[in-house]
């Protein structure tokens, strides 16, 4: 039985296409479609129900000690009201998740993968030995909320008094929307300005009703998961399950700028320390179709007549008006420009590395 | 959901349709069937020449989201496929019954239509898939 969200009536009242995600029952796309959805949102702005999305807080003294110890991020440099990423390593440097974590007045909000949030807090039972914290289950309670596009801010403004003027990128502040407490972050996963939103579960219908209604002027429109799918994979935004998984390190998924190897001892350096000394075996490229077809996740990838390596993401981008994938390749292969091929339903077919990211916003 | 039926149509059970003139056909998806694909972004079809038995997969129509097969209602030889789906596949959405058709063939067998639905067995047939 699938978990729905405090908004699940509201999707299905907006025409929503529900799927099972993670175990929850969410809208894929509306009735605008996926591909109008995502358009909107690079031009304009658009509304998400992320409440699948885990959250854990950790507070307690050792808060800091202990999230240096699990991320491979610096936290230190997380001065209160800032937000980073933060991926989570095992010792051989495979990834448990990626996460997202909001340094708060009473302690730190890690927000993870639906689909990992149970093993992140197992994770983090083991990994607590030693330190003073306390690390509570948030999810349930927390509906959360993105609001992404050039005219975010348009349609947040009005809602409350935080001047969100003031409010730069990964910083976050507690306010409020409305009536509704609200924790608010200038982050998201799409590659454009906006915001992502923490409120009390049963303030989610008035909020998104709230912030519907004041888009409404602004071209808003509700996004479903398609769409957020395929505006992560422009700005090459890695999605645990594909680009990243317990098999593979950050140093391979090109996120070496997130593995703080100076920052002193956490889980999982020796190996990264290794792997960046000796240089990872493969990495992750980005790739465009030359010969028309949508490559998908786990289609076999051929150099020189060699099956060595495999599609991770794949996607007809639509700002692109391109068929693009991300897959992992030999290191040696991993030069842009390179020829490779996709098979595709027992055919190989054309494409070459291209450079990453395929987008970013002007 | 609401969806068109082409009254001028049959149907297979895999949200085809097909429309016989003479000894041809002209076959494409339902308007259901793209409503449930949404945003069609490419369309793999077949070579001219190529024959197909009822039921085998002759196309494959990919989505924002998946690859889907698309099935021949009654067997045949391809004798013209719609190019204009290369630059322009959103017309299988726009125009499920018109302009976003897949492929015409010569029929092999003219019986083999009876197998296949009525407009209004089609719409019966979704309606109960739909539950």
């Amino acid at each position: 039985m699938s978990k729905q969200t405090p908004l699940y009536a509201e999707h299905l009242a907006l025409g929503a296409k529900m799927t099972d995600f993670a175990g929850w029952e969410m809208p894929v796309s509306y009735s605008a479609g996926p591909i109008a959805e995502h358009l909107r949102v690079r031009e304009a702005v658009g509304l998400f129900d992320l409440s699948h999305m885990g959250q854990i807080t950790v507070a307690g003294p050792d808060a800091l000690p202990f999230l240096q110890h699990v991320a491979t991020s610096n936290i230190r440099r997380l001065d209160e009201g800032d937000a980073g990423y933060a991926p989570l390593c095992y010792a051989d440097g495979g990834l448990v998740d990626d996460t997202f974590i909001y340094h708060l007045t009473g302690g730190y909000l890690v927000v993870v993968n639906a689909a990992n949030t149970d093993k992140d807090l197992r994770w983090f039972d083991y990994q607590r030995t030693g330190f003073d914290v306390q690390i509570e289950d948030a999810s349930e309670r927390t509906c959360m909320l993105a609001l992404q596009g050039p005219r975010a801010q348009e349609v947040l403004q009005p809602l409350t008094p935080l001047n969100l003027g003031d409010l730069s990128r990964f910083r976050v502040d507690e306010s409020r929307i409305g009536e509704a407490d609200a924790i608010i972050g200038r982050t998201g996963y799409t590659g454009e300005d906006g915001f992502e939103l923490y409120l009390s579960a049963e303030n989610a219908v008035p909020v998104w009703r709230a912030l519907l209604s004041a888009g409404e002027p602004l071209d808003l429109l509700p996004v479903g998961l398609a769409a957020r799918d395929s505006l992560r994979f422009e700005p090459c935004m890695p999605l645990y399950g594909h680009e990243l998984g317990p098999d593979i390190s950050p140093l391979q998924a090109g996120l070496g700028w997130a593995v703080a190897l100076k920052k002193g001892q956490f889980v999982g350096r020796d190996s990264l320390l290794k792997e960046r000394v000796e240089g990872p075996a493969r990495r992750l490229v980005g790739f465009e179709m030359t010969e028309r077809s949508v490559p998908r996740h786990g289609f076999a990838v051929e150099i020189e007549g060699d099956v060595c390596g495999h599609v991770t993401s794949g996607v007809y981008a639509p700002t692109l008006e391109k068929f693009l994938g991300m897959a992992y390749v030999p290191a040696k292969h991993a030069a842009v420009g390179t020829e490779i091929g996709i098979v595709i339903r027992g055919r190989v077919r054309a494409a070459r590395i291209v450079k990453r990211p395929f987008y970013r916003s002007s | 959901m609401a969806f068109e039926v082409n009254s001028d149509c049959r149907y297979a059970e895999n949200h085809e349709w097909i429309q016989v003139t003479g000894d041809t056909a002209t076959v494409g998806i339902s308007d259901y069937a793209q409503q449930e694909l949404t945003d069609v972004v490419f369309v793999e079809l077949p070579e001219i020449g190529d024959t197909f038995a009822q039921g085998e997969p002759f196309a494959v129509v990919e989505s924002v989201k998946a690859a889907s097969d698309v099935y021949l209602p009654i067997s045949g030889e391809i004798i013209e496929v719609n190019d204009a789906l290369e630059d322009a596949p959103e017309l299988v959405n726009d125009e499920p019954y018109g302009d976003g058709w897949f492929i015409r063939i010569k029929v092999a067998d003219p019986d083999e239509m009876d197998d296949l639905m009525s407009p209004d067995e089609y719409r019966e047939f979704v309606a109960e898939q739909e539950g």
